[in-house]
């Protein structure tokens, strides 16, 4: 393997991790669009979807007498998994935010009340399942593993950047040409004006949250099937993470986000790829405040009252 | 006959038959360890293994030194897996029971403090268990019977240079635990002292909760190493192996004691399967006298020893070996336990169930670690003891 085939493979890699970057950011910058919420218990809805998979894909392939194979058991997981998390989310909006949000709290209680419900998930998980830690079945899809030109790709690789685009495609189709998306605008600009324009602003929150959770629960699907070994605390670090690539994305733009991500991944990776693995997380983070240095409202960020 | 001859004779009748006829006062052994606390499995496992030894010895009237047999005492003290206790209770050990040598504590954590306890009052003291260096570290009366962690980076580097007749390594380890990065820096000091100075093609590190390590193995993959060495934990190990695979690399990996833990099969699955690791000890393919301890073991008390009661098995044995060597019992508690202590660090070399081993001048074994390989069903079966 040469160094272009090298750092080709090095590409490939980065798509692969970028999208689950991107797939946590859009949660992020959706709620906060919408909201101006930092919902930082993102990453643990992100790792309650893994989990939700997890039970979800090994019900059904208990059920030997049903005849389901494994590719139907992957088809019914997926978007059980998405509705089940998205219940997650929208339940936690209905529990912890909008009792605040209703008696006027300051933005700075509603982001503390996200980070206290996102240790209430982990704590929760660990004391309801336990320390150790459980295996996602592997055999959902038969993996196979092409070679183009000494550059190694398997389908899940594919399967996961495709998924990732074609949210996007679709987050960003809901937002900007949609009913429903035009109301989540319309939140975000004034959302004291909105319900004496008959505009439900409950309705369209809810909405909200179920979309981003939901998107959570996707990647969680996809994460468990490329990384199996599932724990408790596997979403803090790429939820932070994540939430980095959204703010330099420009925090509130669906674009942003899904930029961010890639970006961020491309950043990981290339700085492995220089030989500073060591230092991976340094340079990385290094850099991308060298991003906001130049542009503080990230890459797509444009003046606080046009998000979204 | 002249009465010179007749006092002679029956002199010598008299010393030949004195060991039948009178039992020699008890060698006197102790075990500060954890019988209740946070490990008191480990005090369970070193209490069974010590009282199967006892057992075994006593019944042939104990061991024979110089002609005469001497039974054994083994005394059993609690410290609770705290570290005050151990030291309390090596002390009453030392001072009131006169223990001529202690077996124990067994973590790192009770012996560091009561090894100190025991050097202080010129005890021999080995510690089956302890890997921290500081147990042992300019106490020449403490030993220890493990090897250190360290120690398994030329194991490593020996059993891959065999068994895949590698030229190049790769290593990828984890940058915030001591323990793999202790073992990758001196993996690679092995391994270039074996092959040259740039045989370790390919050195990468990952964080404390990664998750994706493409990039590094992508790397590591580049630089076409003959097999990748990963000091990792069983969790990372079972991430990083089948990813690896997925990124089109078929060579073999080698790993440390870290990854024996009977969770690994469970992660990894079939992936993991045919890999092999350096550890204490096997049960799984076991042969001689290290089978012969775990059939007897595991016929007295329903289950298969762990690491522990082996390395406890051996070090009472070490100081039952030491005490035959020196030829004599000397009636002195004081004198007996200087007399042990030497022949303890002139051992050439003891036959143990977890491998051969001898003292260096720290009190730590030279020995042979046990490298076993991940059979299909998924258990860890004894290939060879590799020695560094």
């Amino acid at each position: 393997m040469d160094l272009f085939q090298e750092f080709l493979q090095h590409c490939v890699n980065a798509l692969q991790w970028g999208s689950f970057y991107a797939l946590i950011a859009l949660g992020y910058t959706l709620v906060y669009g919408v909201l101006r919420l930092i919902n930082f218990a993102h990453g643990d809805i992100f790792m309650v979807g893994a989990y939700i998979a997890y039970f979800v894909a090994t019900f059904f392939l208990a059920q030997s007498g049903w005849g389901l194979t494994h590719i139907m058991v992957l088809i019914l997981t997926v978007p059980l998994t998405m509705i089940l998390t998205s219940m997650v989310g929208v339940g936690l909006e209905r529990v912890a935010y909008r009792r605040l949000r209703r008696r006027g709290a300051h933005r700075l209680y509603v982001v503390i009340t996200a980070l206290m419900c996102g240790l209430i998930l982990e704590n929760g998980n660990l004391a309801l399942l336990g320390a150790s830690r459980k295996k996602f079945p592997d055999d959902l899809i038969e993996k196979v593993n092409w070679d183009f030109f000494g550059i190694s790709v398997t389908n899940l690789k594919v399967l996961v950047i495709f998924a990732a685009v074609i949210v996007f495609v679709l987050l960003h189709f809901i937002v900007t040409r949609t009913r429903i998306g035009m109301a989540m605008r319309a939140v975000s600009w004034d959302k004291f004006a909105l319900p004496l324009m008959g505009i439900p602003l409950d309705r369209v929150i809810v909405f909200t949250f179920a979309l981003g959770s939901g998107t959570a629960g996707l990647g969680g699907v996809l994460f468990a099937m490329s990384y199996p070994v599932l724990e408790p605390y596997m979403g803090v670090m790429i939820g932070w993470k994540a939430f980095i690539a959204a703010v330099v994305g420009g925090i509130g733009d669906i674009r942003g986000a899904f930029v961010g991500g890639f970006l961020l991944a491309f950043v990981e990776v290339m700085v492995v790829f220089f030989g500073w693995s060591t230092l991976r997380e340094f340079f990385a983070f290094s850099i991308l405040l060298g991003i906001l240095w130049v542009r503080p409202t990230g890459l797509f960020g444009t003046a606080p009252t046009t998000k979204i | 006959m002249t009465i010179r001859t007749l006092v002679t004779t029956c002199g010598l009748a008299l010393l030949l038959a004195a060991p039948a006829l009178a039992q020699e006062a008890p060698i006197k052994i102790g075990f500060p360890i954890p019988l209740t606390g946070e490990i008191p499995k480990v005090g369970e496992s070193t209490k069974f293994a010590a009282e199967m030894l006892k057992e075994e010895v006593n019944a042939k009237g104990g061991i024979e030194v110089g002609g005469k047999k001497y039974p054994l005492e083994f005394i059993y003290e609690d410290n609770e897996s705290k570290p005050e206790t151990a030291v309390n209770v090596t002390l009453k050990l030392i001072e009131r029971d006169e223990v001529v040598a202690i077996v124990g504590p067994q973590s790192s954590r009770q012996a560091v403090p009561a090894g100190g306890v025991a050097d202080e009052n010129k005890t021999p003291m080995i510690s089956p268990w302890s890997t921290n260096p500081d147990a042992t570290l300019n106490r020449p009366y403490v030993f220890r019977a493990a090897f250190l962690d360290p120690f398994q980076a030329p194991v490593a580097a020996n059993f891959a240079t065999e068994q895949f007749s590698a030229k190049t390594a790769a290593i990828l380890f984890e940058i915030s635990n001591d323990y793999s990065k202790g073992l990758a820096d001196n993996f690679k000091d092995s391994w270039t002292k074996l092959h040259g100075a740039d045989s370790v093609v390919a050195f990468e590190s990952h964080g404390p909760k990664d998750q994706d390590f493409s990039a590094q193995l992508t790397k590591i993959i580049a630089a076409k190493p003959d097999f990748i060495f990963l000091p990792e934990n069983y969790s990372f190990t079972a991430l990083i192996i089948p990813q690896a695979r997925d990124l089109g690399y078929k060579g073999p990996f080698m790993g440390s004691d870290a990854w024996g833990s009977a969770e690994l099969m469970k992660l990894c699955g079939d992936t993991c399967k045919g890999q092999f690791f350096s550890t204490h000890y096997a049960a799984a393919g076991a042969t001689g006298a290290t089978k012969d301890f775990i059939d007897a073991y595991n016929k007295k008390y329903g289950y298969i020893p762990d690491d522990v009661a082996a390395l406890t098995w051996d070090a009472i044995n070490i100081f039952i070996e030491a005490i035959q060597a020196s030829g004599k019992v000397e009636s002195d508690v004081e004198a007996e336990r200087e007399l042990i202590r030497e022949n303890v660090a002139n051992i050439k070399e003891f036959k143990g169930i977890t491998g051969n081993m001898r003292f260096d001048e720290n009190g730590d074994p030279i020995k042979c670690a046990v490298v076993v390989e991940i059979t299909d069903s998924g258990e860890f079966s004894f290939v060879k003891s590799v020695c560094p």
